[in-house]
């Protein structure tokens, strides 16, 4: 029997707000468990929530970048139940009003466009971190996450494999990433995603027995979990066996998923609208001003890079990537019209930099003029590619400007200087045969000398330059006899 | 005995030179070294060490705090064993408003346990007991702050009303009792009983202290989100010596069956008493009122069962610790054990209707069709408050019952709030005053109510009233 | 309108709400009395009205995304029944 399998993702992730989405307490990464606390976010007797304007427009914000419908009354409701990273023991989140409703991620499957369509995007509140000590009969409670603005994505039944899963998670964080609302970071936890999947006999209507996996700590993870669950539910179907609804957690180790195995009670969160916080009305302005401010996302920036720049359709989508790579690259194009050429030094020299020092773009000290220039005097041959390297990493090393750098090192040099003469006059003396078989008409010759140039100035030398001066000198001296 | 006292003539004593601090204070103590081992309105008394800011508008004059406010570095037990040893981190917006204006933060008083009550017996403290008869209750379920002010054990107290727990103490014992329009006082602070209900408001010796501390309490605040930032008026500069102008509703659905008699002619007379001071009365009609009580026993349980739910031994409280592990495991065990043990039975009553209400498949039956009664409730009122600017009612059907009487009929005891709840769930200001006393020499109240924001309508009726009656002078006799 | 000893029982567990068997007979009957008591509301005519959730027709309350100071850990932990280092601490969560 053939199976048709069906995938919906649960997404969550955090918004990069300074403080947590009903208190003022940071919401840095990484400090000291229970240091960014208050009784609003600890939940204590008497504390009440306010929302973070800021929290919202972000929400807002992923809601219309995902083609959400607009809402002009949202509210946020109590779901309730107990658990000890959740100190009010109800999490502030929306049910039947939340920010968005009815949108779509589309993804590219073998080149053709499919839309994953998006039920819900709703706002909460995160709960605190727990530790769960090996030894012993104790866990251990960390509140420092709790209260964070988070963000709950949830996807259609329509994801129909793995790998769609996996373009639609690698799609919907690129969404996030350009609007720069959160860091999607899976490792910090500031990106979770949970998936039901369940399988069903092709051309069936009726969806089969979902499975909720959880505990995904990277795409990759998603993917290979869903895999393995794909297969796993296969086997168990094709032998006449059922599958029984429950969670399951993906081992990374072992490359496996297992059940939870707790007795898990049906679910009665008892939501109802949160009396503490009164209800939110979207005007069209906010809306139309939220709008605005959206960036060119990577399915229209792509052909347009494409059109505009003389790209390649995997050029383009290698930079879309980064939104500020491209903001970058825009920049630099805008000053400099030789586009590919930027792509080739963002995507080599400057990506080569920004790997080895763990940086992005915008944390480089570096502006898109400055890298024109650069290109520019390797295009008017002022330095070979490896010295403007060289001048490069030097330059963002000690934050120093390129034209400072080229004459502090003498870079420049390399195509006038003296030094590149005396290798020039070394070249000729030490390869009399070359020069020979050159002024005899053997015009391969020269690139031989050119080599020998460039080996004595350790590759600082122009190429071009080079071979432009063997030719002048041995044209002016007559003692290699040129007519 | 300067405890005797309002604060406001305190203030005056102060300024003419009358009076000092330290002798309030002696006063307040020695008075209740005397009487609260009969009364028991404290949960918490008044630690030695506090002290408040000196030439300020309050000068100094202690208050008694409702053991459900939290107050930093004092107990805030709401009266509960699962909250014992809780001490508050933090001040109420309130409180901190109070400090700012240099009052002295004197005890915590007793209360129904997290505020279910109508009679202060509930209280893991035990019961507090009513100054003018020591054998029955003080009302609930800001008993402890009535019980307090009326024994003259305090100068005045702030209380806590989610469906009449400071009017109808304030009734019962002989006093003021402010409920504050809903938004008009930050609830920040306040430890929640139903959300959308509670107020915190004044209990006072004269609808002047009522004022003045509303004075100092109200007014917007950026950490609750439903606290309305529309401004506050001078409370104490809307008294006047008449009622020329002022229009009165009574509304027929209050004088029925269960009313006392005692109480409905106490309630008539002053009635008499406003009229002669150019008042005008109008029957009314308020239709929804016989569902107040239903619609409340939803809305205020189903808040309170999620606002408790944070009572679990985790982070503070009383956890129970000889819990092992049952088939559920050690954690929910611990759950379970802790708030079984932590939770007095009216605690757990009313969170099992709260919870129940909510539940799966009962949301629509019982708490939306709560929330739309409430609509139509509302509605009631808003219509009248078009026409007129109050609106009186007795306060309780009865005056003070007897200790036990109906505490193992929840019922009965729900149904004796049935003139203050529709207050709470329309959001509407109301003010109970005393009005007379029962041929046993219980005190009786009276309540007026006016449109949302509109208190001073309630204190200048209230103050007309008062200045032309005996009973806010009246004091309990306690046998000392 | 009837709650069985059953249901007392099944949401008493949603409260985490330990109850002993006297309790739960107990609950079960009033509770009768109280729901039976909120039937009334069933005669209500409520197909036109729109339910109150807040009873005062504030929106929008917001605040703007600034640090505020968090309380000391000290303080925080102040009064937990058992702490470790400066976690809270609870019967192990995953057995």
């Amino acid at each position: 029997m053939k199976f048709e399998t069906v995938i919906g993702l649960e997404v969550h992730v955090h918004l990069k707000t300074k403080t947590k989405a009903f208190c003022g307490c940071s919401t840095e990464f990484g400090s000291e468990p229970n240091t960014q606390t208050c009784p609003v976010c600890l939940g204590l007797p008497g504390s009440l929530p306010v929302l973070n304007a800021k929290a919202l427009e972000y929400a807002v914000k992923v809601a219309l970048a995902l083609d959400c419908k607009p809402q002009e009354f949202i509210k946020f409701d109590r779901k309730n139940y107990f658990y000890p990273d959740l100190p009010k023991n109800y999490q502030i989140s929306q049910y039947d009003m939340p920010v968005g409703l009815d949108g779509f991620v589309s993804i590219d499957i073998d080149n053709v466009e499919k839309k994953i369509r998006v039920k819900r995007v709703h706002l909460e509140e995160d709960a605190g971190k727990l530790i769960h000590k090996q030894e012993g009969s104790a866990s251990l409670v960390d509140y420092n996450r709790c209260g964070i603005a988070l963000l709950e994505i949830v996807s259609e039944p329509d994801i129909n494999s793995p790998s769609e899963a996996f373009e639609y998670l690698k799609n919907l964080k690129l969404i996030i990433q350009y609007l720069g609302v959160s860091d999607c970071d899976m490792e910090k936890g500031s990106l979770r995603c949970d998936a039901n999947i369940s399988l069903r006999p092709k051309g069936k209507k009726q969806l089969g027995t979902k499975i909720e996996l959880k505990n995904m700590n990277s795409f990759k993870g998603v993917r290979d979990a869903l895999e393995y669950e794909v297969k796993r539910q296969e086997d168990v179907l094709s032998q006449g066996g059922s599958i029984t609804q429950e969670t399951r957690l993906w081992d990374e180790d072992k490359q496996l998923t297992f059940s939870m195995r707790s007795k898990e009670e049906a679910h009665d969160y008892r939501y109802f609208p949160d009396p503490d916080l009164v209800p939110f009305t979207l005007s069209r302005e906010f809306i139309a001003g939220i709008r605005k401010e959206l960036p060119e996302f990577p399915k229209d920036r792509i052909p347009r890079y494409i059109r505009e720049f003389g790209l390649t359709q995997k050029e383009a989508d290698i930079i879309v990537q980064d939104k500020d790579m491209c903001v970058f690259f825009e920049g630099c194009a805008a000053v400099y019209t030789q586009p590919r050429k930027i792509y080739n030094w963002l995507t080599g020299v400057v990506l080569a930099y920004m790997n080895d020092r763990k940086k992005n773009i915008t944390q480089l000290d570096l502006k898109p003029q400055a890298l024109a220039k650069l290109i520019q005097y390797v295009e008017e041959g002022r330095l070979s590619n490896l010295a403007a390297k060289d001048v490069l990493f030097y330059a963002l090393d000690e934050k120093k400007d390129i034209d400072s750098v080229i004459k502090e090192k003498g870079a420049t040099q390399v195509s006038g200087s003296k030094d590149l003469e005396k290798f020039v006059e070394a070249a000729l003396k030490d390869n009399p045969k070359s020069v020979k078989d050159f002024l005899a008409g053997k015009e391969n010759a020269i690139m031989f000398l050119v080599g020998q140039v460039m080996k004595l100035s350790k590759g600082k030398a122009n190429p071009k330059v080079v071979k432009e001066i063997i030719i002048g000198r041995l044209s002016e001296d007559t003692t290699y006899g040129i007519k | 005995m300067l405890n005797t006292k309002t604060a406001h003539e305190l203030l005056d004593l102060i300024k003419a030179g009358k009076a000092s601090r330290d002798k309030i204070l002696s006063d307040l103590k020695s008075r209740i070294d005397k009487v609260e081992p009969k009364v028991k309105a404290y949960a918490h008394l008044p630690k030695e060490t506090d002290s408040a800011k000196q030439d300020s508008l309050l000068n100094g004059i202690p208050i008694a705090i409702k053991d459900n406010i939290c107050t930093k570095g004092q107990f805030a037990t709401c009266a509960s064993r699962i909250l014992e040893n809780f001490s508050a981190p933090y001040d109420a917006t309130v409180i901190k408003k109070l400090k700012e204006k240099g009052a002295l933060i004197f005890g915590k008083t007793n209360m129904d346990e997290f505020a279910f009550g109508s009679s202060c017996e509930t209280s893991c403290y035990g019961p507090t007991r009513n100054p003018w008869d020591l054998e029955r209750v003080p009302g609930g379920s800001s008993g402890g702050s009535a019980a307090a002010v009326a024994a003259d054990e305090a100068i005045w107290a702030l209380g806590s009303d989610t469906g009449g727990s400071i009017r109808q103490p304030a009734a019962l014992c002989a006093v003021v009792g402010l409920k504050p329009t809903y938004g008009r006082v930050s609830r920040y602070g306040l430890i929640a009983f139903a959300s959308s209900l509670d107020q915190i408001g004044p209990i006072t010796k004269d609808v002047h202290d009522a004022a003045l501390l509303l004075n100092v309490i109200s007014g917007h605040d950026e950490k609750d989100s439903t606290c309305a930032d529309i401004p506050t008026v001078d409370y104490t500069s809307c008294f006047t010596k008449d009622l020329k102008g002022v229009k009165i509703a009574i509304p027929k659905e209050y004088f029925i069956k269960g009313l006392d008699k005692e109480v409905e002619d106490s309630v008539k007379q002053a009635k008499a008493v406003l009229e002669k001071l150019g008042a005008t009365f109008k029957e009314v009609s308020l239709p929804h009122t016989k569902y107040a009580v239903s619609v409340y026993y939803i809305i205020a349980t189903a808040e309170a069962s999620s606002n408790l739910a944070r009572f679990d031994g985790v982070q503070y409280g009383f956890r129970d610790k000889s819990s092992g592990s049952d088939e559920s495991g050690q954690l929910i065990s611990m759950y379970k054990q802790t708030r079984g043990k932590g939770f007095g039975l009216e605690a757990k009553r009313r969170i099992i209707l709260g919870t129940y209400v909510l539940s799966s498949g009962y949301y629509d039956a019982y708490y939306l069709r709560a929330l739309k009664v409430r609509t139509l409730i509302k509605n009631d009122f808003d219509k009248v408050f078009k026409d007129f600017d109050c609106v009186l009612t007795p306060t309780s059907p009865t005056a003070a019952f007897k200790v036990g009487e109906r505490l193992e009929n929840p019922l009965s005891m729900y149904l004796s709030d049935i003139y203050t709840i529709s207050a709470n769930l329309a959001g509407i200001p109301a003010i109970s005053i005393p009005c007379g006393f029962t041929k046993n020499k219980l005190p009786i109240g009276l309540q007026l109510l006016s449109a949302p924001f509109k208190e001073e309508n309630l204190f200048r009726s209230a103050y007309a009233f008062e200045q032309n009656t005996p009973w806010h002078k009246m004091k309990p006799d306690l046998n000392i | 309108m009837n709650i069985s000893k059953d249901t007392v029982k099944y949401v008493a567990n949603l409260a985490r709400l330990g109850l002993n068997d006297e309790e739960l007979e107990k609950f079960s009957l009033q509770l009768n009395d109280i729901l039976q008591y909120i039937e009334q509301l069933k005669e209500v005519d409520i197909s036109k009205i729109a339910p109150t959730a807040h009873v005062l027709d504030i929106k929008n309350v917001k605040r703007k995304d600034e640090p505020s100071a968090s309380l000391p850990v000290k303080e925080a932990l102040n009064n937990s029944p058992q702490k470790e280092g400066s976690f809270f601490k609870v019967p192990k969560v995953i057995e």
